[in-house]
């Protein structure tokens, strides 16, 4: 069983968000990077399946040396491998691109991402990756079962869930409930030494067009002061509700 | 207690002077002490209870030996990770971290240095899992500062040595499977003996009512003629140097996790103080409030450099042991003033479990005494400069 996780490299959710370049950019500077989290659950859940049935789990990101930390964590939480393909990721179809022609040249059996990344919050790519390579593809999932190379998955859906059964090679996005928050693993000293020998490999980016370009950012607006009314002050409200908060 | 937001400062982008892997090391035992301590550590401090079922944690985590090569089950990682992790396990609790350091560096650290080959592969697996838990037996009811007048001491019988003598203010005791004794052999001269629990004549009672590190179990040794097997005795060190060794790494990793403890309380009271409002504004935007966070970070900041230094010339097997003394006596120091003054900025709040900085106050009081007290670091490094010890 080959696994391929692909892992974002993400602020940290606590991370105050700023603009650069005219609000064209984000702005990295102060910001932590963690894993993403959808990611991390579908790490682990690469491990278990990995430790239950054996076979091998390679993490993979679209990103310049400055992800690296982040493989090298994936690492030391137990993947065998990492693979950095080195360009900008510029929009979700160049990611796309660049993990199926990984795909296609390595042969994994399984690809998980996350149902989505937390920073730009796209939710493209896994779709795009199984499409490219022409698989069946499942998200956001909370469950995947696998019995030799039939795989069961679940998947959330309005008021319920939906249980879908798909032959390997599958892409999924997966979500908390492929494993529980509890679950996740923090790296240990030992493996953050193993993680110094393990193998993180670069290679070059291949060629794809950008199809979107995010043209400017801009955040919520600023949460107003609370106004306080009295409670025999109707009127009032009501004038507020209608003229200021615009919702009657 | 409420949910643990802690972020550390990085008032000086220090993180700068760290590698990846040092990064990774401290992220790593953040994060586990955000999950396996701070949720339970209060309510074993206010019952005065070692959480027993840390220890396998802390062996998974990695925070026993973790500078001790990998054949013998540590992690072989550099003095700085180790330090970093003292730091992020004192942030939680001094008493979880003197766990660690008195497994790591007084229990692991003198059977690598001074034991031979069958004695590291017998003990420090087992330490290093957590499978063993151990302690350091040195300071004695009437030898403190003075541990060279120690009178605990061991007969040469043929076949065994006998050992007979007490030690005391010695932590993991009640729990220790086994304890690395120093005693002095029929000519006066101080040895290393591993004593195991099970030896007939030794006994570990624990020491009650303390009202510091109360979260962390500590007792004495008493050897009423244990009958010690030969082949437990360090063979390749002895005098008084060998324990001031082991000191000096302990001392090491203190020095770190001083800052911790700082850094949580400074931590705390900013939030507070940013979010208390007295007199229609916050409490942080007073001069007074402001003096105390200001002076906090420019001395956690100081402490910063200094360790990161000692840890640098530690790597590089450079660092002596005076200079040692002076990052445990200035960090402890500061970490206490710091905690101190951070309990005053919460007010009333300060006093109540609510809140992580009286804990950390108390157990810094064991801190700022234990591992060579406050005043007898001073006169190491008066020592130091002079040439003229001060204390014999």
């Amino acid at each position: 069983m080959k696994i391929l996780v692909c892992i974002s490299h993400v602020p940290d959710t606590t991370s105050k968000i700023n603009f650069a370049d005219n609000n064209t950019a984000f702005d990295t500077a102060g910001v932590q990077f963690v894993i993403n989290p959808y990611d991390e659950f579908g790490l682990t859940r690469a491990l278990w399946i990995k430790e239950k049935q054996g076979g091998t789990v390679t993490v993979a990101n679209v990103g310049t040396n400055v992800t690296d930390p982040t493989l090298r964590k994936a690492l030391a939480i137990g993947a065998d491998d990492a693979i950095r393909i080195d360009a900008e990721p510029t929009d979700a179809f160049f990611v796309a691109k660049q993990i199926a022609a990984l795909v296609e040249e390595n042969g994994y059996d399984l690809v998980i991402c996350g149902q989505e990344s937390i920073d730009y919050n796209g939710g493209q790519v896994p779709g795009l990756v199984a499409a490219l390579l022409n698989w069946p593809f499942a998200s956001p999932c909370t469950g995947l079962e696998l019995d030799g190379t039939n795989a069961t998955i679940t998947r959330e859906i309005d008021g319920g869930k939906e249980i879908s059964k798909a032959t390997l090679p599958i892409v999924i996005g997966g979500k908390k409930g492929l494993v529980e928050e509890k679950d996740l693993r923090i790296p240990n000293m030992r493996g953050i030494m193993t993680a110094r020998t393990k193998p993180l490999l670069v290679r070059p980016a291949v060629d794809a067009e950008k199809r979107t370009t995010a043209v400017e950012y801009s955040k919520p607006e600023p949460k107003a002061a609370v106004k306080l009314i009295d409670k025999d002050n109707v009127e009032e409200l009501v004038k507020l509700l209608h003229e200021e908060a615009k919702v009657i | 207690m409420a949910t643990d937001l802690f972020q550390s400062p990085d008032y000086y982008q220090l993180d700068e002077l760290l590698s990846e892997e040092h990064l990774l090391v401290r992220e790593a035992t953040r994060d586990w002490v955000k999950k396996e301590v701070t949720p339970i550590i209060e309510d074993y401090a206010q019952r005065a209870e070692f959480p027993k079922h840390i220890v396998n944690g802390l062996a998974e985590v990695g925070a026993f030996g973790p500078y001790i090569p990998q054949e013998y089950g540590g992690a072989g990682l550099d003095q700085i990770s180790y330090g970093l992790m003292m730091q992020e396990i004192e942030r939680g609790d001094s008493g979880v971290r003197s766990t660690c350091s008195v497994q790591s560096s007084l229990v692991m650290y003198p059977i690598y240095k001074y034991g031979n080959e069958e004695q590291r592969k017998k003990y420090l697996p087992k330490l290093a899992s957590g499978e063993f838990l151990g302690c350091f037996g040195l300071t004695e009811p009437d030898h403190g500062s003075n541990p060279g007048g120690m009178i605990t001491n061991f007969k040469d019988k043929g076949d065994h040595y006998l050992l007979n003598g007490a030690k005391m203010w010695i932590s993991n005791a009640p729990f220790a499977d086994i304890a690395v004794v120093w005693a002095k052999d029929e000519t006066g001269r101080i040895h290393g003996l591993i004593v195991e629990r099970g030896m007939e004549g030794f006994t570990t009672p624990e020491t009650h009512n303390k009202w510091s590190l109360r979260a962390s179990a500590t007792g004495e040794l008493v050897f009423d003629n244990v009958k010690v097997p030969k082949e437990n005795l360090l063979p390749n060190k002895s005098g008084l140097g060998a324990p001031l060794g082991c000191l000096d790494s302990a001392r090491f990793g203190i020095a770190w996790g001083a800052i911790g403890a700082a850094m949580d309380c400074y931590d705390t009271a900013l939030r507070y103080a940013k979010e208390r409002i007295q007199f229609e504004k916050p409490i942080a935007s007073f001069q007074l409030q402001q003096k105390k966070l200001a002076e906090m970070i420019t001395e956690i900041t100081k402490a910063q450099l200094l360790t990161w230094r000692l840890g640098v010339l530690r790597n590089e097997d450079k660092a002596t042991s005076a200079q040692i003394s002076m990052a445990k006596r200035n960090n402890v120091d500061m970490a206490l003033k710091i905690a101190r003054e951070a309990r005053q900025m919460l007010g009333g709040m300060g006093i109540s479990g609510e809140y992580s900085i009286m804990r950390h106050m108390m157990n810094l009081e064991s801190v700022v005494t234990y591992e060579g007290t406050h005043d007898i670091h001073l006169l190491i490094t008066g020592m130091d400069v002079t040439g003229i010890p001060a204390f014999k």
